[in-house]
C-alpha cells in the first residue's frame, strides 16, 4: 500500500526542480519580542487581560475574546502538566528518524486542570518512546531545562526540553 | 452566535468526481473540468446556464502552482462570471459548498457551480515538506516540526482523556476501508484488520501508517441552484437545510485538545439552521471528516452523535456501521477514499447528496435516510465547516 518513489522512478520524468529563493525575516511583533527576551532570562512571561483576567503564554497584545488590549506582564512558572506527548519517527521531509523525537504540550502554572484555555508552550520533552508509548508521561509536572545563560539567545530554543521534576 | 436565517432555500441538483488516485496524469485544470462536466451533466445543464462560480482548492503549494482560484478558472467554468475562491485549510471542502449555498441563499445567484480540486502527489520528495509553513514561524518552527506531530499530540491527549486504546481507534480505518471497497471512485478500499494497523510502520506514535488517508489527486464538483427552480431540472431535489462554520485561535498549546469545541459551535449552528434538536435521534446518515482515524470519532463527538468519549464504545456496537443507526463514512472516507484536500471535503457533501438522492449504488446505505451531515476540519486543529441536508 506504500509507493515510495525511488530515484531512477524519479528520473523517468521531467522532474522541475529549483530552489525557491523566498527568504524570510519574520517579526516577533511586540509581545513576543519581550516574551523571547525574557527566555534568554530564564523567565516565562505572559500578558494579563483586565477584563477577564486570562494569562496569555506565548503573550499576546490584545485578548482574542474581549477585544481589549492586554495590559500587564506577568511571570509564569516555568513549572507545568504534560497535556500531550508524542514520539516522532520521521523528519519534517519524513525522513526516517533512528530515535524518536519526543515533542509535547506543557499547562504551565498557575492554572487549573478544568480550564478549557490556559497558558501553555508546545516544546521538547525530555523522557524516553516508553514513557510517551505507555502513556506514564502525560499529567506528570514538568519543569524547563533551561540552557547555559551564556548560550540563550532569545529564542524558544533557550529551553532545552521539559523533564520531569 | 446570532446568525439571520431569512435566505432563499437551496437544492443541490448535481454532482460529479473524478475517482481519488496518487499520481493522476491529468493536470489540476484538466480534474476541474472533469468533475465540473460530470456535475453539470447530471444537473442537465450547460456551464452558460450557470452564474456565478466557487472554486476551493487546499495550499497553493501542493499543486505547486500560485492562485488556484485563478489558475483553476477555465477547468472550473470560472471565466467571465463571478468566481472566487474559499480556504481554511481541510476544511476547504465543504466550506466550497457553503459558499455555493450562500451565493444563492442570499439571491445573487441562482445556479452555483462549486468546484474543489487538489493535487498533493506533485511535491518532491514527499508532500509532508510543504506543511513547514502553517507554524508560528517565532514559537514552532524553530522545534522543525511534521504536520503529523499536531494530529498525534491531539490523537493521544484524545486516548489519554477518554481513557480509549489503539484498537478501538484502529476499527474506523478498518470500517472505513471496507465501505470504500464498494465505491468506484476509491483509492484504498478494501478488507484490513486491526493487527494490520497496529503493525504498520509507526509515524508519530500513536500514529501509525495505517492510522492516516494516503496522498491523492483528485477533484469533485457540486451544482446548487435557487430553491424556485429546482424542480424545473429534477423530481428529486436534495435540499441544504443548515450550514455552520467556525474558526478557533491558533494557539493549540494553549488548549484542550480532547474536544472539539469549533466543531461543536460549527454544527450548532447548522442543526439550528435545519431545526434539529437532538442528533442522534433526527440524523441518518453522516460523513465526518476522517483524515485520520481518531479523527472520525473526535468529530462524532462534536458533531454531539455520541457523547463525550463515547464515540468508540457506539462504533465497537456497531452503531456507525453501514447498516447500523447512524451510517459514519459509508463512502469510506478519507480513509478509504483518498484524500485530496479539498476535493475529500466536497466528495463527503457528495455522498451525503448521492445517499439522500438514492443513487449512491453499492454505497447505499440499507435504512431508508432523510437528513445527513457531512463534515470537514481543517488548519492547526481549528477551522470547521457542517452542512446538513435533506431530501
Amino acid at each position: 500500500m506504500v509507493h515510495p518513489l525511488k530515484e531512477e522512478e524519479l528520473k523517468e520524468h521531467v522532474t522541475i526542480s529549483y530552489k525557491p529563493q523566498a527568504k524570510y525575516s519574520y517579526t516577533a511583533g511586540q509581545a513576543l519580542s519581550t516574551f523571547l527576551r525574557g527566555l534568554r532570562e530564564g523567565k516565562i512571561l505572559g500578558r494579563k487581560c483586565p477584563r477577564c483576567g486570562r494569562v496569555y503564554v506565548p503573550p499576546r497584545m490584545y485578548c482574542e475574546d474581549c477585544f481589549y488590549p492586554t495590559s500587564q506582564w506577568v511571570e509564569v512558572k516555568d513549572e507545568g502538566v504534560v497535556m500531550t506527548a508524542v514520539a516522532s519517527f520521521i523528519s519534517w521531509t519524513r525522513d526516517r528518524l533512528e530515535e524518536p523525537e519526543i515533542v509535547g504540550t506543557i499547562r504551565l502554572f498557575p492554572s487549573s486542570p478544568r480550564d478549557y484555555v490556559y497558558p501553555g508552550l508546545f516544546h521538547r520533552i525530555c523522557c524516553s518512546y516508553e514513557d510517551v508509548k505507555s502513556m506514564t508521561i502525560m499529567g506528570k509536572t514538568v519543569r524547563a531545562r533551561w540552557r547555559p545563560a551564556e548560550k540563550r539567545t532569545g529564542s524558544i530554543d533557550d529551553i532545552e526540553c521539559f523533564e520531569v521534576v | 452566535m446570532k446568525t439571520n436565517l431569512k435566505f432563499r432555500r437551496v437544492a443541490a441538483i448535481g454532482a460529479g468526481m473524478t475517482p481519488f488516485r496518487r499520481r493522476m496524469l491529468e493536470t489540476p485544470q484538466e480534474m476541474a473540468w472533469e468533475a465540473s462536466r460530470r456535475a453539470l451533466d447530471e444537473a442537465g445543464l450547460e456551464l452558460r446556464d450557470i452564474d456565478c462560480v466557487v472554486i476551493g482548492s487546499a495550499p497553493d503549494a501542493f499543486d505547486g502552482v500560485h492562485m488556484k482560484g485563478e489558475y483553476l478558472a477555465h477547468g472550473a467554468g470560472g471565466v467571465m462570471r463571478p468566481s472566487s475562491r474559499v480556504y481554511v485549510g481541510g476544511a476547504t471542502g465543504v466550506m466550497t459548498a457553503i459558499a455555493g449555498w450562500y451565493h444563492v441563499a442570499s439571491g445573487m445567484c441562482k445556479k452555483v457551480l462549486a468546484v474543489a480540486e487538489e493535487k498533493m502527489s506533485t511535491g518532491r520528495p514527499h508532500p509532508q515538506a510543504v506543511f513547514r509553513y502553517i507554524w508560528d514561524p517565532i514559537t514552532e518552527k524553530p522545534l522543525n516540526p511534521n504536520l503529523i506531530w499536531i494530529f498525534a499530540m491531539e490523537m493521544h491527549r484524545y486516548m489519554f482523556v477518554n481513557k480509549v486504546s489503539k484498537e478501538e481507534i484502529a476499527l474506523v480505518s478498518v470500517k472505513n476501508k471496507r465501505n470504500a471497497a464498494s465505491n468506484p471512485y476509491a483509492q484504498l478500499g478494501g478488507e484490513i484488520t486491526v493487527d494490520d494497523v497496529l503493525r504498520s510502520e509507526v509515524l508519530v506514535w500513536p500514529v501509525q501508517l495505517l492510522d492516516v488517508s494516503p496522498v491523492s489527486d483528485g477533484a469533485a464538483a457540486m451544482v446548487f441552484v435557487d430553491g424556485d427552480i429546482a424542480r424545473r431540472y429534477t423530481d428529486t431535489p436534495i435540499w441544504v437545510e443548515g450550514v455552520g462554520w467556525t474558526l478557533d485561535n491558533t494557539s493549540w498549546p494553549n488548549r484542550e485538545l480532547a474536544y472539539p469545541r469549533y466543531l461543536e459551535n460549527a454544527a450548532r449552528m447548522a442543526y439550528r439552521m435545519a431545526g434539529i434538536e437532538r442528533p442522534q435521534k433526527e440524523i441518518d446518515v453522516v460523513e465526518p471528516y476522517d483524515p485520520f482515524d481518531y479523527k472520525e470519532l473526535h468529530h462524532l463527538e462534536g458533531l454531539m452523535l455520541a457523547k463525550r468519549g463515547e464515540a468508540p464504545l457506539l462504533l465497537k456496537e456497531g452503531f456507525f456501521d453501514k447498516d447500523g443507526d447512524i451510517p459514519s463514512s459509508p463512502s469510506g472516507g478519507l480513509l478509504g477514499v483518498g484524500n485530496p484536500i479539498a476535493a475529500a471535503g466536497l466528495m463527503k457533501v457528495i455522498s451525503i447528496y448521492w445517499q439522500l438522492k438514492g443513487t449512491a449504488g453499492k454505497m447505499q446505505v440499507k435504512r431508508p435516510v432523510h437528513t445527513g451531515v457531512a463534515q470537514a476540519w481543517g488548519d492547526l486543529m481549528q477551522a470547521s465547516t457542517v452542512m446538513v441536508m435533506r431530501n
